[in-house]
């Protein structure tokens, strides 16, 4: 489904500013397979990420997403078979346009942009009737500007917005971490939803250990742009969150310094 | 105020208007400060001129200037999107650019058109009363140009431009390649400067290769006029709107100059004083405010 081989990544190379964010990152992920990614500030979840969906070109490495080389294709190009959701509400739609806009325009992901009509009648039956299934009255306000909704509420539309055209790999980079615990958990329960019935391919960074554990089938651990841990199945129903701070621990030589992680 | 001074604004505002359009595509829709404008509006009087002083029909003219527009935006949006320069630099070296080029087409600073055919004499001969052919032409180019920018910007594309100017990020992850949006963008909206140049020269009676001095001001002061005054709830009032503003911002003029309040020459000042003060309103103020903190949420975010 989804291969990364030894993909490296450093920004401003050679310069003060040098900083390795991955260093040969390899990672098969099977059709369906849903990993939730774990690690400290910086250390390169995001860039792994980005590094996918082609935000940033990989400096050695490849990426292969359903049997083809995606790693020298521009963002756009990708785009269409990746969805994203990132961190910052704001950042996944457009303010000064309607819902429908925005969801039509999520909907058409990928395909060339024609001359003809945004919105047709049978697209809008289409987005009410997935925007019901997120429970917070959206379906009745398709040409409200989404600049009018709350955080939360653009975030579960972001999250519509990047599986709607069915993606082959969604991306959610702590998609929850900027909304108050009782939005977050709402819209983790919906990417859930989302994902199971969808059987989406998905990788899903979080600062939340717990979260990293009970969501998903598999768990990556990152630090300083290496893969520090990789479990699944069996040992991973028996991990608990005092159990992953003792493998870092032991992994990395040293305790787990960020108190955004500890206090899952 | 005499019924001709009220007409002779609202003609000036209709044709102006056009160009405001323009100026709203990239300013305020693409968010990309263009200032090709002052360039690409003498480009359009330079072309539609030109064409009519050695021989040609009026009409081509006019039509060759929405061409010129085209490219001279294009050019801007390849200075962007393929050499990597700022906005506001690109537009000016476009601008700076057709300075030289509209002298040359002109061949001089000024080219008179009087008693030559312009395609208001022209519908005059379809039997059009002389006294309206450029209210009524002003009209119609206005309102057609509403019309297909309203349709244009609702289809697929449309959304798309409109989404690259909102939110980069986020519509390049939809799989939109911005820079097409940009370049389409820009051309378009120097096309529609270009064409508001053609019309004006043809109602003057002359281009002058300095008529586009101060354009962008002009566009910037009508587009805010009609934004506070009328609003920007819905994309066809706001189309409407800056087109009021364009009109509204012909009537203050022509209401300082009737009671001698500002001397003509000092007309671009009085202008350049009006923009200042609306942009540092309160509403204004947070209006750009509001787009700033959302530009920082951008680059801070996500990587
Ligand atoms: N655009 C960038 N330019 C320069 N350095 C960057 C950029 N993005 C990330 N980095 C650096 O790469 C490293 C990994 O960052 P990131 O992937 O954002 O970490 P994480 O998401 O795990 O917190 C950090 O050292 C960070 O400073
Ligand atoms: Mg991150």
């Amino acid at each position: 489904m989804l291969a990364v081989e030894t993909i490296s990544k450093t920004f401003n190379p050679g310069g003060v500013n040098e900083r390795v964010a991955l260093q040969e990152i390899t990672l098969h992920l099977k059709p369906g397979e849903v990993v939730t990614i774990i690690g400290g500030n910086g250390a390169g979840k995001s860039t792994l990420l980005n590094c996918i969906a082609g935000v940033y070109p990989v400096d050695r490495g490849r990426i292969v997403l359903d049997g083809k080389e995606i790693h020298c294709q521009q963002e756009h190009t990708r785009a269409g078979s990746i969805g994203r959701v990132f961190q910052d509400p704001m950042l996944g739609t457009a303010a000064s346009m309607t819902i429908e806009e925005n969801l039509v325009l999520a909907l058409r992901r990928g395909r060339s942009k024609k001359l003809r009509r945004g919105v047709t009648r049978k697209e809008r039956e289409l987005f009410r009737e997935r925007l019901e299934l997120l429970g917070l009255g959206l379906e009745n306000r398709l040409s409200t500007k989404v600049g009018l909704l709350s955080g939360g509420q653009r975030q579960a539309l972001t999250l519509l917005m990047a599986t709607i055209a069915m993606p082959r790999l969604l991306l959610l980079d702590e998609h929850t971490a900027a909304l108050d615990p009782k939005t977050a958990t709402k819209v983790l329960q919906l990417t859930r939803t989302i994902v199971e019935e969808n059987k989406l391919t998905t990788m899903m960074v979080t600062h939340n250990m717990e979260q990293a554990l009970s969501f998903g089938t598999r768990t990556l651990m990152l630090h300083e742009g290496r893969i520090l841990l990789d479990i699944d199945g069996p040992q991973r129903e028996k991990t608990r969150v005092p159990d992953l701070l003792a493998m870092f621990e032991k992994a990395s030589g040293k305790a787990l310094g960020n108190d955004r992680m500890l206090l899952a | 105020m005499s019924a001709s001074i009220f007409v002779g604004v609202l003609e000036l505002g209709l044709l102006w208007g056009i160009m405001v359009l323009g100026v709203y595509l990239t300013f305020r829709i693409l968010d990309f400060p263009d200032l090709t404008v002052d360039g690409s509006f003498t480009l359009g009087a330079a072309i539609a001129a030109h064409t009519i002083i050695i021989g040609y029909d009026p009409w081509l003219g006019t039509a060759l200037a929405l061409v010129g527009g085209a490219l001279a935006g294009l050019v801007t949006g390849f200075l962007h999107t393929q050499l990597r320069i700022t906005p506001l630099l690109a537009g000016i070296l476009s601008m700076i650019a057709l300075y030289s080029i509209n002298l040359r087409i002109m061949g001089k600073s000024m080219i008179s058109l009087l008693r030559m055919d312009t395609i208001y004499t022209d519908i005059i001969s379809w039997g059009i009363s002389e006294y309206f052919s450029v209210l009524i032409l002003g009209l119609t180019a206005t309102a057609v140009v509403i019309l297909l920018l309203y349709l244009f910007l609702e289809t697929e594309v449309g959304l798309a431009l409109r989404a690259t100017g909102d939110n980069e990020q986020m519509i390049r992850s939809l799989g939109v390649n911005t820079n097409t949006m940009k370049m389409i963008g820009l051309s378009l909206s120097n096309t529609l400067i270009a064409f508001s140049g053609a019309l004006i020269a043809q109602k003057q009676g002359f281009a002058d290769v300095g008529m586009g001095i101060g354009m962008i001001i002009v566009g910037l002061a009508s587009v805010i006029i009609g934004e506070v005054l009328i609003g920007n709830l819905t994309l066809l009032r706001a189309l409407v709107a800056v087109v009021m503003g364009s009109i509204i911002y012909r009537l203050v003029i022509a209401i300082v100059l009737q009671l001698e309040l500002v001397a003509p020459t000092d007309l671009k000042l009085f202008t350049a004083i009006i923009v200042t003060l609306a942009l540092s309103s309160p509403v204004i103020k947070e209006f750009v405010a509001g787009r700033g903190a959302r530009e920082k949420g951008e680059k801070n975010a996500g990587c």
